[in-house]
C-alpha cells in the first residue's frame, strides 16, 4: 500500500474575473514510503499548489489524497493541520525559518505540534545537519546554506513519512544546492521518510531516478499549455 | 510550552511597545487599586481615631471642627467651655459618663501642638485593647495638689524635634508656629516619650492642664476654662444611649453656647461623604486610564498583525491548529496585562507608601500598605480577564491568515 495515494484531484481557483479556474487535475499519483520523487515543471503548472494540496494547507475541491491511510481531502481543517503536523515536513524554498527564534527554537517548533518538543531530539537533528555549534543563533546569523539546514532539520525533526520540498535549492549556490540536496536526500534515507521534490533545476533533477514532469500529471496544466 | 515561547519570542521582538503597553496598564491598575485602598484605609483610620472617647462637649461651633481639633490636632480651636459649664457638666451628668478629660490648647513647639490635658487621658484604650505606653522615661507629675512644667511627647515630635528624655523646651503661643516668633518664658522639660500609636497623638506635646492654662502671656481670665471635654461615655448600653440623646438636647438645643458631638464617628463618617465626589472622580480617572491601557494592548498587538501574518503562515504549515494561534494572540494579550499588573502592584505600592509617610507626618494617621484588600485581588484579575478579551479583535485576525498565500515573502 503507498504512502500517498492521489485519486482524481482537482483544484480551482476564481479568476480576477470570478469564473472559476481549475490549476490542478491530477487523475492519479501515488508515492511509496521511502520513495524519492523529483517533479519538474514550467511555472504555472501548479506544483506549489500540488504540494500544497497535499500538505492540507490548501483543502482540494475534489477527489481523494490519502497520505498514511488518512484521507487528507476529506477531513477537516483541525485534522488536515494535525495529518500535517504528523505525517509531514515542509521544507520550502525561502526556508520560511522563524526569524525571532534561534535554531534550536525553529526545530522543536517543528515538533511541537504533534507529540512533545524534546530539546535532545531537536539538539541531535541540528548536529547531524552539521549546526551542533550554531543552534543559539538566528537565521539572520547564519549563511543561507545554514539557513536551508536548519530547514532541513526543522522539517525532519518529528520524524514524519513524507517530506515535501519546494525548490529547496532554488536559493543556493550550486555548490551549496548540491549540498543541501544531498543532505535532504541523506536525512530522508535515515529516517525512512518519503521525499517529493519539486525543482525546475536539472542538475537536481538528474540527481533523482524518479523524476515525472507535474505537466504531465496535471491535466489542468495541459490544458493550459495547449 | 509551545505557546509560551511563541509569545515570549513575541513580546521580547515588540520589547518597546510591550513595555510602554504594561507601564500604561500599570499605572491604571495602581491607580485603581490606590485609590480603592487609601479610600478604605483612610476612612478606617480616621473612624478608629477617636482615641478612645465616644463623644466630646466644647464650645458652640462646627461640629466637625470640634472633632478635628479635639481628636486630630487639627484646625483652629473653636472657642472655650467656661470653667462653670465644664464642672457643671462633670458634677451634674456624671450619670452619663466614666470619663471626661478636659483638654486645653493653644500653644505650639515648631508647629507641633502642646495639648494641656489630665492623666486620665492616658488611662483609656485610645483603640481596643491600646493605651499610649511610654517608650521611654515618666508621665508628667500631676495631682491636686501639685502639677509641674513637664511633659511627655509623642513619638513623631521626639524623632522629629530631636527631643530626649530631661530636655527641655519653651513653647509659643498659638496653634501655628511663625518663625521669627518669641517663645513663652515657661521652660519645660520632657519626661516621658510615648511609643508610636499610629494615631495623630504622635504628633503632640502633652503637659499638665493647668500648664497651658496658666501659662505665661495666657489671660488669667480664662484660667479655669478648656478647649473641649473629651468624654467616654457609660459602658452600660441603655445608659449610653439616653445619655447621648439627653446630653443631645441639653447641649445642642438647650444652651447657645456650646456643641455636643453625639457620636464622633458619625461626624466623621459626614467629612468622608462630603469628599465622596473627589473619590468617585478618582476612581473615574482610573477606570478610564485602566479601559485606555487596555486599548492600548490591542493597538499595540494588532498593529502588529500584519507583520505577523508570515510568521502565522509559517507556523500553521508546521501543524499548528487556527485555534492555537488564536490562543497565542490572546493569551499574548493577557500576558501584557499580566506584566502591567506586576508594574500596577509597583505603582500601588509607591502610591500608598507616599500616602502612608504623608498622612502619618502631617495627621499622625497610619495606613497599612501591605495589608491585603480583597480589591488587590479583583482588579489584576480583572484587568488580566480584559486583556485577554481585548486580544480577541487582533486573534481574529491572526485567526484568519491565509497559510498559502502568506507563506512566501511579502516585498
Amino acid at each position: 500500500m503507498p504512502l500517498l495515494k492521489i485519486q482524481q484531484l482537482i483544484k480551482r481557483y476564481t479568476a480576477p474575473g470570478g469564473e472559476a479556474q481549475t490549476v490542478l487535475d491530477v487523475p492519479e499519483f501515488t508515492l511509496d514510503a521511502g520513495q524519492q520523487v523529483a517533479l519538474h515543471g514550467s511555472s504555472g503548472t501548479g506544483k506549489t499548489t500540488f504540494l500544497n494540496c497535499i500538505a492540507g494547507i490548501l483543502r482540494a475541491d475534489q477527489g481523494d489524497i490519502e497520505l498514511a491511510g488518512q484521507n487528507m481531502a476529506l477531513a477537516s481543517e483541525g485534522q488536515r493541520d494535525q495529518l500535517r503536523a504528523q505525517h509531514i515536513g515542509y521544507i520550502f524554498q525561502t526556508f520560511n525559518l522563524l526569524q525571532g527564534y534561534t535554531c534550536l527554537e525553529n526545530v522543536l517548533l517543528g515538533m511541537s505540534f504533534y507529540g512533545q518538543a524534546n530539546i535532545q531530539a531537536a539538539a541531535a537533528i541540528l548536529k547531524r545537519v552539521g549546526l551542533s555549534d550554531r543552534m543559539d543563533y538566528r537565521p539572520s546569523e547564519l549563511s543561507v546554506g545554514q539557513q536551508q539546514r536548519v530547514a532541513v532539520a526543522r522539517a525532519l525533526a518529528n520524524r514524519p513519512q513524507l517530506v515535501l520540498a519546494d525548490e529547496p535549492t532554488g536559493n543556493l549556490d550550486s555548490q551549496n544546492a548540491r549540498e543541501a540536496l544531498q543532505l535532504i536526500r541523506e536525512v530522508c534515507e535515515e529516517n525512512q521518510a518519503a521525499l517529493l521534490l519539486v525543482s525546475h533545476d536539472q542538475a537536481v533533477l538528474d540527481q533523482f531516478e524518479d523524476s515525472l514532469d507535474l505537466a504531465e500529471l496535471n491535466q489542468a496544466a495541459r490544458e493550459v499549455a495547449k | 510550552m509551545t505557546i509560551w515561547m511563541i509569545i515570549r519570542n513575541s513580546l521580547r521582538h515588540h520589547a518597546l511597545s510591550t513595555g510602554i503597553t504594561a507601564v500604561s496598564i500599570g499605572l491604571g491598575c495602581g491607580l485603581l487599586m490606590s485609590v480603592w485602598v487609601v479610600n478604605f484605609q483612610t476612612q478606617r483610620a480616621f473612624k478608629n481615631v477617636t482615641g478612645g472617647f465616644d463623644s466630646i462637649l466644647g464650645p458652640r461651633g462646627s461640629q466637625l471642627q470640634l472633632v478635628l481639633n479635639s481628636l486630630f490636632h487639627m484646625d483652629s480651636s473653636p472657642g472655650l467651655v467656661k470653667a462653670f459649664d465644664y464642672r457643671l457638666f462633670r458634677e451634674k451628668y456624671k450619670r452619663f459618663y466614666n470619663r471626661a478629660v478636659p483638654i486645653a490648647v493653644g500653644d505650639n513647639l515648631k508647629g507641633y501642638r502642646i495639648v494641656g490635658t489630665t492623666l486620665e487621658l492616658f488611662e483609656v484604650e485610645h483603640s481596643p485593647g491600646q493605651k499610649y505606653e511610654l517608650a521611654d522615661g515618666e508621665k508628667f507629675i500631676q495631682n491636686e495638689t501639685q502639677w509641674n512644667k513637664e511633659a511627655v511627647i509623642g513619638h513623631t515630635v521626639a524623632a522629629q524635634l530631636g527631643l530626649g528624655i530631661n530636655d527641655t523646651f519653651q513653647p509659643y503661643h498659638g496653634l501655628n508656629f511663625t518663625e521669627g516668633q518669641m517663645p513663652h518664658k515657661d521652660i519645660y522639660s520632657v519626661t516621658g516619650i510615648l511609643k508610636p500609636s499610629g494615631t495623630p497623638a504622635d504628633r503632640v506635646i502633652w503637659i499638665p492642664i493647668e500648664g497651658l492654662q496658666q501659662m505665661d502671656g495666657h489671660d488669667p481670665r480664662f484660667a479655669g476654662d478648656v478647649s473641649a471635654v473629651l468624654i467616654q461615655m457609660s459602658d452600660n448600653t441603655t445608659a449610653r444611649a439616653f445619655g447621648m440623646n439627653s446630653l443631645d438636647s441639653i447641649y445642642n438645643k438647650g444652651t447657645d453656647h456650646l456643641t455636643f458631638v453625639k457620636s464622633n464617628e458619625d461626624v466623621v463618617a459626614r467629612l468622608f461623604d462630603q469628599f465622596a465626589w473627589a473619590e468617585s472622580v478618582l476612581r473615574w480617572v482610573a477606570y478610564l486610564v485602566a479601559v485606555v491601557a487596555a486599548a492600548g494592548v490591542l493597538a499595540s498587538i494588532y498593529n502588529t498583525m500584519n507583520e505577523r501574518r508570515r510568521e502565522f503562515a509559517i507556523l500553521r504549515a508546521l501543524g499548528a491548529r487556527r485555534s492555537t494561534i488564536f490562543s497565542v494572540i490572546v493569551l499574548e494579550s493577557a500576558t501584557i496585562a499580566a506584566l502591567g499588573v506586576l508594574i500596577g502592584f509597583a505603582v500601588y505600592a509607591i502610591i500608598l507608601l507616599a500616602a502612608e509617610g504623608t498622612l502619618r507626618n502631617e495627621i499622625g494617621v497610619s495606613l497599612h500598605p501591605m495589608e491585603p484588600h480583597k480589591v488587590m485581588l479583583i482588579v489584576p484579575v480583572v484587568m488580566v480577564a480584559f486583556g485577554a478579551l481585548v486580544g480577541i479583535i487582533p486573534a481574529a485576525k491572526a485567526y484568519g491568515t491565509d497559510v498559502s498565500k502568506n507563506l512566501t515573502p511579502q516585498s
